[in-house]
This record gives structure tokens, C-alpha cells and sequence, in this order.
């Protein structure tokens, strides 16, 4: 399933809603979900699974290519844990 | 780092400030957007948001595993588990946003 099929779906169930709008919101959901991510903020949506950001020591890495060291700088990455009800459904125990 | 925890809530809070639906309205919302992607899922498909990332179903083999504390040998089953790959537009932002 592609966003725009996710955005389909949502605007047959809601026949009321102009497409249109119907982007606007799911978009919005998504915006949202990196915005608090890029504040280092959490989002935790019970049942379906909680997105949070993971620091990344600074360390020496290494050029493949040519074996060269090179200075890694401390970073953040996104990271999202499965939440226990989708995690059952996906095992067919719930 | 703010260090702030959202919930449902506060999507749907955005929902209501962006589109003007009910409060009500916009919760329903963000509850079905969360539905049809578990569903998706659930049947084993890959849910690919672009610029946001990607959430796919892996499927794990059944293996010996050791109950840490006892040491003791567990059956662990075969199992789906779901991973998510964030887009590059993502890891930028966030790594962009989290930089001091």
C-alpha cells in the first residue's frame, strides 16, 4: 500500500470529506510524526507502535574503498518499535 | 531535545487546527489511518509512504533461545515481525533537527 492509495481509502469511507482535504489529513498525520521527531519528542500511538529518535555515538569509521579513517560524527536517527496489538495481529493472536 | 512524549491526541489536535473538522471527527481520522495500516500489514503487505518511510513484514525462522536468567533452552517460533525504514527526507530532518 503506496500513500495514495491510503488516501483513497480514507476518502470512499468518508464521501462527506473533498479528497483534497482528505490529503491534507493524512499528510498532516505524517508531518506531524517527523516534526515531534525532529524536536527529539516521542510519538506513541497504543497498538500500533511508538516512533522515538536514537542518538548515535561519534566514532571512526572507515572508507571501504580505500581503508582510510575517517571521524563519524554523533548523530540521530529515527527508530519505531512495533506496538504488542499489532505485533499479536501480525502472529494471528489477536 | 525536548523530550516530549505525543500521543494519538495530539495528531488528531493537529488534524483539527489544519482541515477544521470536529475534534471528534479528527480523532476518527487518525484512528483509521492507523487501522488501514495495520491491516495492510496484517496481510502482509508493505505499507511505503513517500517521504516518510517505508514498513515492512519479515518473516523469522523458528530458533533454540536461552532464557537469559536461567540459562535455560526455549523454543522460540517462527514469527512476522514488522520493521520500518525511514525515508532519507526523514533521517535528514531528524538529524538536521537533533544536531547541537
Amino acid at each position: 500500500m503506496i500513500r495514495s492509495e491510503l488516501i483513497q481509502k480514507i476518502a470512499d469511507e468518508n464521501p462527506h470529506l473533498y479528497q483534497r482535504d482528505v490529503e491534507r489529513i493524512v499528510n498532516t498525520i505524517f508531518e506531524e510524526i517527523t516534526d515531534a521527531m525532529s524536536r527529539g519528542d516521542r510519538v506513541e500511538l497504543r497498538g500500533f507502535g511508538a516512533f522515538s529518535v536514537k542518538k548515535r555515538d561519534a566514532r571512526v569509521g572507515r572508507n571501504p574503498r580505500t581503508g582510510e579513517a575517517v571521524q563519524v560524527e554523533e548523530k540521530h536517527v529515527p527508530f519505531f518499535k512495533t506496538g504488542k496489538l499489532l505485533r499479536d495481529r501480525l502472529n494471528g493472536k489477536a | 531535545m525536548s523530550d516530549k512524549t505525543l500521543t494519538r491526541m495530539d495528531l488528531s489536535e493537529a488534524v483539527f487546527r489544519e482541515v477544521g473538522l470536529s475534534r471528534n471527527d479528527s480523532a476518527q481520522l487518525v484512528e483509521s489511518v492507523l487501522q488501514h495500516m495495520s491491516d495492510a500489514l496484517v496481510r502482509g503487505e508493505q505499507v511505503k509512504i513517500s517521504s516518510f518511510g517505508t514498513f515492512s513484514i519479515r518473516e523469522k525462522a523458528a530458533r533454540v533461545g536461552r532464557n537469559p536468567k536461567t540459562g535455560e533452552e526455549v523454543p522460540i517460533n517462527p514469527r512476522r515481525v514488522l520493521t520500518f525504514r525511514p525515508s532519507h527526507l526523514m533521517k535528514e530532518r531528524v538529524a538536521e533537527g537533533n544536531k547541537r
